[in-house]
């Protein structure tokens, strides 16, 4: 008799869902941080705001990836994963700030004020989306099917 | 009179030396305090997140063990609260990199 408690999650993972629709959003409203920060601190701020909208990217798809991955394996391997893979994102977010600090075109507040907006920014946006859906599973908005690949309607049968 | 003259600027070259003593001593101890600082942002803003995240997930683990057919609504739950949550400690180091290297 097995288990009366689920320790693995199969099948599909929402968190990957969330994270590429975090970075199918991110990647229209990148170009507008950018030349926000543009105007504020010239091209190095551009380079700098892409840069730190990678770095925000990359972050959530490894996150999504690493919960993804445990899951299926074990849901106590997915709270280890969670808990030190929020010290290794972390870590690699310092690597990654370490190595550029001293190149030409790095400009530090610009990389700052784009990690903590884009972050923000994009959470709250999918918020609203995945607050939606979970309180109105039924509204969840999809894209309308082009009418040449809509089913035929039905023939009414008369009584 | 040689002697006087040499006698005034070695007092000269002593003031000279304390001052740029004094203003060293100063750089280094500001330097000093906005790395402990710097340190201390980074530090402490990655307890709260830390602890916030353990408790997050464990708590989504306990949900999803009791009750498997809601695992993937606490899923996409828990994965925007390690977000939120982990946005703090984004902020703490931004705040670091901010003291230390600006």
């Amino acid at each position: 008799m097995g288990s009366p408690f689920v320790t693995r999650l199969d099948g599909p993972a929402p968190e990957v869902e969330v994270a590429r629709d975090m970075i199918r959003r991110a990647l229209p409203a990148a170009p507008v941080l950018v030349l926000i920060c543009a105007a504020m601190w010239s091209v190095d701020g551009a380079i700098s705001s892409a840069y730190g909208i990678a770095i925000v990217l990359g972050n959530l798809a490894l996150s999504a990836a690493l919960l993804a991955v445990t899951a299926r394996i074990s849901l106590a391997l997915m709270m280890g994963a969670a808990l030190f893979g929020f010290l290794l994102r972390l870590g690699i977010i310092f690597a990654a700030v370490l190595l550029v600090k001293d190149a030409d075109w790095m400009s530090l507040p610009a990389l700052g004020v784009t990690l903590v907006v884009a972050h923000l920014g994009l959470l709250f946006w999918e918020m609203r989306y995945v607050s939606l859906s979970l309180a109105h599973p039924g509204l969840k908005p999809r894209r309308p099917t082009p009418r040449s690949q809509q089913p035929a309607p039905k023939e009414s049968v008369a009584p | 009179m040689s002697l006087l003259h040499h006698a005034i600027e070695l007092a000269s070259e002593a003031t000279t030396t304390a001052a740029e003593g004094a203003a060293t001593t100063a750089a280094d101890a500001k330097a000093t305090a906005g790395a402990s600082s710097a340190g201390y942002a980074y530090g402490l803003a990655a307890i709260g997140p830390g602890i916030g995240i353990g408790y997050l997930v464990g708590q989504a683990v306990s949900a999803m063990a009791r009750q498997p057919e809601s695992a993937g609504m606490v899923r996409t739950t828990m994965f925007l609260g390690i977000a939120f949550t982990e946005a703090l400690a984004l902020i703490g180091f931004v705040v670091f990199i901010l003291l230390k290297f600006v």
